[in-house]
């Protein structure tokens, strides 16, 4: 190639001009064609994460709990006794929204490799889930494929997925964001990690053949959509989540050997990716023969099996002289296995084909070597504009009844049933509390210990106020783990944002990571995993800021978990963290009745939160209270009614108590407000003394509310009295009803 | 004390649930018997576990009638060793024959996993021998093609022994009980002898109250005795 042509292919490829010419300047002359493929992908914002990074540290991510922090495949949490837990947080948002099963179900395969090859089998999933407009029959196609997706791929593997959350709003019409999350289990002395080590030492591929599918796959997912996005189909991968099954009990008993150096799973750009992440985090050198890459397409280039991101496949480096042992598990479970190559001294990736070489480049010029930009932020101008907001401007709805039963009835706040019932949250028979409640746990055999996770971003938040938003976020996955009884240890994260060149939204990620920043310190809730996905974005309309927070906990003890559903008739139900206050700002309410995404979003109060945290994990403990949920979307009102909609049957709640509105808030603003750090509990009459006592003691205010009953009646003050099961239908159907109206 | 054996095919996923179970909570010796085994020699009551055996493709089950194990698996059921297989395993034992009847997608399209009831039709096979007959037991189902068809013409419908039926909370058979929408709500059948049966819900995922319901501990507390039973009584197995 000239100059010309070879600068316009880097620039094909994502490179910039400047970043082209470091590249040259670096290898002292021009890089070949493959070189330059590999380069883009591993230069792009997906793989390098060039505009994030410097933020980035700003996350806390030390602390006793933490066994392996950001930088290896999954992080890695100590739960004592020599077990941790291995998990984290990945997007794939631009291939769901291109072709949504198969983007949606390889997202699941492709996290799923993140913790086996650490050498965890996985146990659980979770995944959080943003669509636009439900009337619209492009979010309803969306919305099918992603679900079946996940669907189909975990449910093959045989991994629960036992939680999540999806939300609906307008600023997800172009793109719909799909986060997945896996958790695997294994003991502390046998985490594995991706070392290409050991000079000699062979490098293995295994898995499924590869094919010419993702291929620059990681470079579409660094660009914003244009109507042309459709066409870049092929650059989705296609799941086989059966191969990865078998993948997965293979490496499983490669790890039960002392065969393996180091692994890692070929994710976005595929073996370009595990091979230099693999050396470079060694300090060494690869060389890789290409021809010895197991195929299933005839006549493909270097360039196109280095970049192809076909899934179901790992790179190993074995203990020299081990690969018999290692050949024969493969073997056993019908996969490929090859060795392509050796661990070299040389810092380099060299490849080659038939004795020629087509790639050689220096580790550190392809990893550390990526550039990292500083770039400009700038407050947003729409802020002037959304900060007013005057509730007393706001009309008082005639008819709050009917308003309650819109708000329960929405799809983001409507009963998931529909969904989750596609996904197999049962399997491997340790789900001790499974999709619907404020967190999922699942039970460790064989001990009393649980491990409890959620994950939680409200975007509309974090639109009006990137730093409260995200405090809110941290905030309210750790008041979810608390109401169950769980202690949080660790985060990971999925930070979804529009287009990083564009300043404000620069402005956006960077307050946002400060706001997680200072709420994951208070909590001591380091982030050890994630990933951060940007150019959300459509014809030059971004997301709203999704910064979601994946948050781990531990439950001492699993016969003591609280449930968020009320269970006695005559229980007391009580009000922790005080009155409810004017929080108006970005709710649901907000947005469904008056139709504006406005004003502040509800302060939080970090110590608050955590004080009410302890109060609640040592309620549980001690079985003081029989039921706790957090108020969120909705209000006061919808989480009332969701603690009433006990799967074993429906309670009624009387609410009389002029405490929880001391001050006197409007009827509206006070069922709808979205006061944070406040939780709905229920105990035992006998129980309130020591309820105060324990108030006192954390100093979280604590108000009677009302009392469970079994009457088949919904009645809060004044404002509602309804049958309850009317207002369960309402919530329990919701979902389906939403997206069954289609409006173009 | 009884053996049981789990077997396990490339993309079987219960088969450590079904061990857990067994081993671990009934305290029964157990193996898990990989689908290359020639032999089920000294084995006394036989698993086969839910999952996605050879990821389904083609059809449910359809590939694994053709392992190796399934040999031994015909001698066995033929002599009136007790076999149950639960869901993918129910697939597999209709696939290869030891089951009449068939599986079609379920009538949403979906995957469904939700609890179910199930009333006891049958009392005559070693999983149902303690329980009474119109008893109902609370199982997960977890499924795609969970939608069971008879075999056309209903003459020998005498032969094919209903064993367990979807119903809702009283008992009754309605269609909203059904989660799969297969024929006559059945969740589970036997071979005529009664020694084999398939069924869709998993009564290994609910051995425990921890997890929602300990009904499907019954069926299998109910083989244990029916092998000892017939142990002391001296038959020939």
């Amino acid at each position: 190639m000239n100059n010309k042509k070879s600068l316009q292919f880097a620039l094909d490829h994502g490179l910039t001009e400047s970043e082209y010419e470091k590249i040259i300047e670096t290898l002292g002359r021009e890089p070949n064609s493959t070189e330059i493929g590999v380069l883009g992908a591993m230069w792009s914002e997906h793989c390098s994460y060039k505009s994030s990074k410097v933020h980035l540290r700003k996350f806390p991510t030390n602390g006793k709990q933490v066994i392996q922090g950001p930088g290896e495949n999954a992080g890695v949490v100590d739960i004592g006794d020599g077990d941790c837990v291995v998990f984290k947080m990945e997007s794939h948002n631009h291939p769901s929204f291109i072709e949504p099963y198969q983007g949606a179900a390889t997202g699941v395969g492709g996290i799923l490799r993140d913790i086996f090859t650490m050498g965890a089998r996985p146990v659980a999933l979770l995944n959080s889930l943003r669509f636009g407009n439900p009337h619209l029959q492009k979010t309803k196609f969306l919305v099918e494929g992603v679900v079946s997706g996940i669907a189909g791929y975990g449910n093959c593997m045989g991994i629960p997925t036992v939680g999540g959350e999806i939300y609906f709003d307008d600023c997800y019409n172009g793109n719909p964001l799909v986060n997945a999350f896996a958790l695997g289990v294994t003991k502390k002395d046998n985490v594995f990690r991706g070392y290409a080590s050991g000079e000699g030492n062979p490098v293995i591929y295994v898995g499924s053949k590869t094919g010419r599918d993702g291929i620059q796959g990681a470079i579409m997912a660094s660009d914003t959509f244009t109507e042309e996005t459709e066409e870049k189909r092929p650059a989705v991968q296609v799941g086989d989540p059966f191969t990865e099954k078998l993948l997965l009990e293979a490496c499983l008993e490669l790890f039960k050997t002392d065969c393996v150096v180091g692994i890692q799973d070929m994710g976005a750009a595929g073996l370009t990716s595990s091979s230099t992440e693999m050396a470079d985090r060694a300090g060494t050198g690869l060389e890789i023969e290409i021809e010895r890459v197991p195929r299933r397409e005839e006549n493909m280039t270097p360039y196109e099996v280095l970049l192809s991101e076909s899934q179901e496949r790992m790179l190993v480096v074995l203990e020299k002289g081990k690969e018999n042992t290692a050949r024969d598990i493969f073997r056993k479970w019908n996969l490929d296995f090859s060795v392509i190559g050796k661990v070299t001294d040389s810092g380099k990736l060299t490849v080659v084909e038939e004795g020629t070489t087509v790639a050689d480049l220096p580790v550190s010029l392809i990893t550390s070597g990526a550039p990292i930009y500083k770039r400009p932020i700038k407050k947003p101008a729409y802020l002037k504009k959304t900060k007013k907001l005057n509730s007393e401007n706001l009309p008082e709805p005639d008819d709050l009844q009917r308003v309650f039963l819109e708000l329960l009835s929405s799809p983001t706040i409507s009963s998931k049933k529909w969904v989750y019932e596609q996904y197999d949250h049962m399997v491997r028979t340790d789900s001790v509390l499974g999709p619907g409640a404020d967190c999922a746990v699942i039970r460790l055999k064989g001990t009393q210990k649980g491990i409890a996770m959620t994950s939680d971003v409200n975007s509309r938040y974090c639109y009006l106020n990137p730093r409260e938003g995200s405090k809110i976020a941290v905030a309210e996955s750790v008041r979810n783990l608390a109401c169950c009884g769980a202690f949080p240890l660790a985060i990971t994260d999925c930070l979804n944002f529009g287009n990083p060149e564009n300043p404000e939204i620069m402005w956006q990620f960077s307050e946002s990571v400060e706001g997680m920043s200072e709420a994951a310190k208070t909590f001591n809730t380091p982030v050890v995993s994630g990933n951060v996905s940007l150019y959300n974005e459509t014809e030059g309309v971004a997301i709203f800021p999704t910064p979601t927070v994946a948050m781990v906990g531990l439950v001492k003890d699993t016969d003591k978990i609280v449930t968020p559903w009320f269970k006695d008739p005559g229980d007391l139900v009580i009000l922790l963290g005080g009155a409810i206050e004017e929080n108006i700002g970005g709710s649901e309410y907000l947005k469904a009745e008056h139709g504006l995404i406005d004003g502040e979003p509800p302060p939080i109060d970090l110590d608050k939160e955590k004080r009410l945290a302890e109060m609640l994990i040592a309620c549980a403990s001690q079985s003081i209270i029989k039921s706790a949920h957090d108020i969120s979307e909705g209000g006061f009102a919808v989480a009332l009614a969701e603690c009433c909609f006990n799967p074993d049957g429906t309670r009624g709640v009387l609410v009389k108590a002029p405490g929880i509105n001391e001050n006197s808030l409007r009827s509206d603003l006070f069922l709808f407000s979205e006061t944070q750090s406040r939780v709905l509990a229920s105990i035992n009459e006998d129980s309130w003394e020591k309820v105060k006592e324990m108030s006192n003691n954390y100093g979280v205010p604590v108000l009677r509310a009302g009392i469970v009953t079994d009457d088949d009646r919904f009645c809060v003050e004044d404002s509602i009295d309804m049958k309850i099961s009317v207002v369960h239908d309402a919530w329990s159907m919701g979902f389906e009803r939403s997206l069954s109206v289609t409006e173009g | 004390m009884p053996n049981f054996g789990v077997l396990f095919f490339p993309g079987s996923n219960c088969d450590h649930d079904c061990y857990h179970a067994i081993r671990k909570i009934l305290g029964q010796p157990c193996d898990l018997i990989w689908h290359e085994e020639t032999s089920l020699a000294g084995i006394d009551c036989v698993v086969i576990p839910g999952g996605f055996s050879y990821g389904d493709y083609l059809r449910a089950g359809a590939i694994s009638q053709f392992s190796p194990v399934v040999g031994p698996l015909r001698e066995l059921a033929g002599l009136g060793v007790p076999v149950i297989g639960i869901c993918n395993g129910f697939q597999i034992l209709v696939e290869s024959g030891l089951l009449p009847g068939a599986f079609i997608h379920n009538s949403s399209l979906k995957f469904v996993c939700r609890w179910t009831n199930v009333r006891i039709e049958d009392t005559d096979t070693p999983f149902t021998y303690l329980l009474r007959k119109g008893e109902m037991l609370k199982l997960p189902v977890a499924n795609a093609q969970g939608n069971f068809v008879l075999p056309p013409g209903r003459n020998d419908v005498e032969e094919q022994r209903i064993v367990l039926r979807y119903c809702g909370k009283d008992g009754e058979l309605s269609a909203e009980a059904n989660p799969s929408g297969a024929e006559d709500n059945i969740a589970g059948i036997a071979n005529s002898q009664g020694n084999v049966l398939g069924m869709m819900p998993h009564p290994e995922r609910s051995f425990e109250n921890l997890l929602g319901s300990e009904d499907g501990k019954r069926m299998f507390e109910s083989a244990i005795s029916w092998i000892k039973a017939k142990d002391t009584a001296g038959e020939t197995v």
